[in-house]
């Protein structure tokens, strides 16, 4: 049994003697310890910078989109690079800024609030954010060449993409970047289900996680099982452009509709995995403010779960129009109803904390309020688009704009700014100045309705989405201009929030351990958090377990001191290697998706650099297990100093 | 690490580390499966629905498939997860030797399934003339049992590394020099493989058109001498490299990673067992 447990690991003097061949990195500071970093905290910390840059790209894409719209008759974008645009700034938002910024919460927060080490597989995760940083590349590429960028929309509607109406290769680009992207999430995600479940510290029973946490598990779990759907519906788009196939091909019998119900098979579940994670950090931050537990935590659980449950049989709700059938579309029109039932109960779950609580109006509560607020609107065009006669006239209209902007971006969105400043003083011991945060909130929030909310009426109006451009005689000229300033106020508040927290990160005000007087487990680490986190593997005896540490002081110094006495014994604290392979790794993904999506056919060269590519992979995946997941033993010096 | 540690000694279904007791590496190749479930999942889909919108001029399925081919390498492919079984079952057992020869059965039972498909794929499109882009069948035919033969491809590979893996010596000092052996030692595997699944093909084309008699085989050794040759000296070279000796690197603590393989090659072949019900079967009906 001890053989199995410990044979993993050497001492580090061992290593040191070794002659290896495998070369094994050290550095711990500087370039080369970012790029073989296996730390969770470190690669949470990068997913969040790429995704902060590729939020502020998707927002120009979105600045630009507006200021053609502000007047009728504009144009500011030749119509191609306005399809460009929305095309990008859809994909650029979904997959490079808000699944990425979960991302950097699943990573660092995660295994902090189940008291683990690291995640399950530290090199696989490495592996998932630079075939993530891989994947985006690959999509942007072609702003610099004369393809120009993607311009198919974000859900890539064949036959639109096909060879025939799309022949360059832009769609493709978009096809091998969205592909590495599935890899790195679904890599990663595998990660966070063994993590959370085989990684809880003693004493952390799934009903005493964390709803965060509870949140990733579920979250996981959709990413684990919608992205296979996008995969295949990318192969079969990727052999009818490259190999000529008849997939969608309809004079030999195929039918672009196959597209529509793979995409969005994968697309539905898509949407839930962009709000969960924000569903779950709402629900650490409302108890911490509020200064009460979580109203009907199972309940809220179990809500989340159901979700992402019911999230699996809704897609065709997306295609009411396509002329399915009474039968099916009756039948995804009620199971989109549903739906609104466990949200439903999440929204009273969380008025629940909030009722008789001594509410704190700090930054993170007044992003989560305004959350509740602003996705319930949300919620509620969406229940609207689930009544299909009612989605028929809906259907392809700023309405739609207007609704999914309320869930993603009053949603999500909301949800991670609220998450960037309740976790920013653990994960960099500076904490972000409340007045310079609650002026960028309310300026957001502002910004946010003023550009949105007139896209409702926009919408019954009649304006299609993805329109270039419209007549003065539409009547949509003044709702258009409305949303731009609007927009253009939203940039600037975005503006304030990111200097703020820029400046705090170098200048900001230096805090102590615990600042929020929080509830949850990674509270109880100092700011930032060392390199091996929990310095005793900490024993949970409740929900909320910090909270219940602080109320309880004495026996839980007693229990503590006990499990400490223990656990010195064992020899120091068991470190993984850093390693450059999983990082030439995604270098191969990115020659060989180049190779395939960017270079043409042809004089052999496509081959030739998708090969060079594969064997890059192949080698690191290769040299990489044979280094094998040995590490080193940490004895820190002293107890971490107290605040 | 584990040739010290007494047979027996290990719980190779409990792990204590573990808040579950399930071992890591077994949890996450569950939910990988449960990822590729959805993946067959949606191609057989796309095969079947458009099985049911024929355009006129699309080949005649049971004009195309030939039952007995498919049923024989079908059967040939469960025996490798009998293997694969027995394997594991070695392993945690920490019997080296009876790993190997399972792991080598396994490889090669996976080479002559895979072998078929080179053959079938070969006769489909020049004798029946049903190629990826001229008809719908073909296209989900070919994308689909070729992305299964891909995965069982990726498994003997797979199967072929820890092959090699099992030979890497306890002593760390010979560690550089073996881990130069090792790329000799799978480079010399696949040459094996390559060479003698393509002499055997051409032996096989060679046959068809002339006939078993000892002229067509002379002409058959001439035309293909340097290949023979080749597959001659790789399959020498194997037996040659098996015969190192221990004490090995790899034992029973190793059992989790055998069996986590070995999940993903039933789990490739449960998939063959729906595509041969799903694609061939059901054009009998």
């Amino acid at each position: 049994m001890d053989a199995l447990a410990k044979s993993e690991f050497l001492p580090k003097e061992h290593v040191s003697q070794k002659p290896l061949v495998l070369w094994r990195p050290t550095a711990k500071t500087g370039l080369m310890s970012w790029l073989t970093t296996v730390d969770h905290k470190r690669i949470g910390f990068l997913y969040g910078f790429f995704a902060l840059i590729f939020f502020l790209v998707g927002g120009i894409e979105a600045l630009l989109i507006r200021l053609q719209l502000a007047v009728p008759n504009n144009h500011v974008l030749t119509s191609h690079q306005y399809n460009e645009m929305f095309t990008m700034h859809a994909t650029t938002m979904i997959f490079l800024a808000v699944m990425p910024l979960s991302a950097a919460f699943f990573n660092f927060i995660m295994p902090l609030q189940i008291g683990a080490r690291d995640v399950a597989f530290p090199r696989l995760n490495a592996f998932s954010l630079w075939t993530f940083v891989a994947g985006a590349i690959i999509l942007n590429i072609g702003w610099f060449r004369m393809d120009g960028a993607p311009a198919g929309g974000w859900f890539g509607y064949t036959p639109l993409t096909t060879h025939q109406f799309s022949p360059h290769h832009d769609i493709d680009m978009w096809v091998m970047g969205l592909q590495l992207l599935g890899v790195a999430s679904v890599a990663a995600s595998l990660n966070f289900v063994v993590t959370i479940i085989n990684l809880r510290a003693p004493g952390m029973t799934m009903m005493r996680m964390p709803v965060f946490t509870w949140m990733t598990l579920v979250t996981a779990f959709l990413i684990v099982l919608a992205f296979p759907a996008i995969t295949i519906a990318l192969v079969e788009l990727m052999m009818d452009r490259l190999f000529g196939t008849n997939f969608f091909e309809v004079s030999n019998g195929g039918m672009p509709i196959l597209w529509t119900h793979l995409f969005w098979v994968f697309g539905h579940p898509e949407v839930y995995i962009l709000i969960l994670p924000a569903m779950g950090i709402i629900s650490e931050i409302l108890p911490t403010f509020s200064r009460k537990p979580l109203f009907g935590y199972p309940i809220v659980v179990f809500s989340g779960a159901s979700i992402g449950f019911l999230g699996f049989g809704v897609w065709s709700h997306h295609m009411f129009t396509t002329g399915m059938g009474a039968m099916a579309t009756a039948a995804f029109s009620l199971t989109t109803m549903c739906i609104a039932v466990p949200t439903g109960v999440k929204i009273f779950n969380w008025i629940g904390t909030l009722w008789g609580g001594h509410l704190k109006m700090r930054t993170p509560m007044m992003f989560a309020l305004g959350f509740i607020w602003l996705f319930m609107i949300g919620g509620f065009s969406g229940v609207m688009h689930a009544a299909a006669p009612a989605d028929a006239q809906q259907h392809n209209s700023y309405f739609v704009v207007a609704h999914f902007h309320y869930v993603l971006i009053g949603g999500s969105l909301f949800g991670l700014l609220a998450g960037i400043h309740y976790w920013f003083p653990l994960m960099f011991g500076r904490k972000i100045s409340e007045f310079w945060g609650k002026v960028s909130f309310w300026v957001i929030f502002v910004g946010f309705n003023v550009t949105f909310f007139p896209m409702h009426f926009l919408g019954l109006n009649g304006m299609p989405r993805r329109t270039y451009t419209y007549d003065a005689d539409m009547g949509w000229a003044q709702g258009n201009l409305i949303a731009t300033i609007g927009a253009f106020i939203l940039a600037i508040g975005v503006g304030i929030y990111f200097v703020t927290m820029i400046y705090t990160f170098f200048r900001g005000e230096v805090t102590t351990r615990d600042p929020w007087d929080a509830r949850t487990l990674e509270w109880s680490l100092p700011n930032p958090p060392p390199e091996y986190n929990y310095r005793f593997t900490p024993h949970v005896h409740a929900r909320d377990d910090w909270w219940h540490f602080k109320q309880h002081p004495d026996e839980a110094a007693a229990a503590k001191a006990e499990h400490e006495k223990e656990d010195a014994g064992h020899g120091g604290i068991h470190m993984p290697f850093q390693s450059i392979y999983p990082f030439t790794a995604g270098i191969g993904l990115l020659i060989g998706g180049i190779g395939v999506s960017v270079v043409d056919p042809g004089s052999g060269r496509k081959l030739a650099i998708a090969i060079i590519g594969g064997v890059i992979l192949v080698v690191s995946i290769y040299l990489w297990s044979l280094e094998g997941n040995e590490g080193y033993h940490l004895h820190p010096e002293d107890e971490e100093p107290h605040s | 690490m584990s040739s010290t540690a007494a047979v027996g000694a290990i719980d190779h279904h409990h792990d204590p580390t573990t808040s579950t007791g399930i071992p890591n590496k077994k949890l996450v190749m569950w939910a990988f499966l449960a990822s590729d479930c959805m993946f067959f999942g949606c191609l057989i889909s796309t095969h079947l629905i458009y099985r049911l919108h024929p355009p006129a001029s699309a080949p005649q399925a049971r004009q195309v498939f030939s039952i007995e081919l498919t049923s024989f390498s079908t059967f040939i492919l469960l025996m490798s997860s009998l293997m694969m079984a027995l394997a594991v079952n070695a392993i945690q057992k920490g019997n080296l030797k009876s790993l190997r020869a399972s792991l080598l059965t396994t490889i090669f039972f996976g080479c002559i399934f895979l072998g078929c498909q080179v053959y079938e794929f070969n006769n489909f499109v020049f004798e029946h003339h049903m190629t990826i882009t001229n008809s719908i069948l073909g296209t989900t035919f070919f994308t689909l049992t070729g992305t299964h033969g891909t995965h069982v491809a990726i498994g003997v590979f797979w199967l072929l590394l820890m092959y090699v893996r099992s030979f890497q010596p306890k002593d760390p000092e010979t560690r550089p020099a073996w881990f130069l052996g090792n790329v000799a030692h799978i480079a010399v595997f696949i040459g094996a493989i390559l060479l003698s699944g393509y002499v055997l093909i051409e032996l096989a084309w060679a046959m068809q058109a002339g006939g078993a008699s000892p002229g067509t085989l002379l002409t058959f050794a001439k035309a293909q001498a340097l290949a023979i040759v080749g597959a001659v000296a790789c399959l020498a070279g194997l037996v040659r490299l098996a015969k190192t000796r221990g004490p090995y690197d790899f034992g029973e603590a190793n059992a989790i990673d055998v069996e986590m393989m070995g999940l993903y090659w039933h789990f490739v072949d449960i998939v063959w067992i729906v595509i041969f019900t799903a694609v061939y079967l059901l054009e009998y009906l």
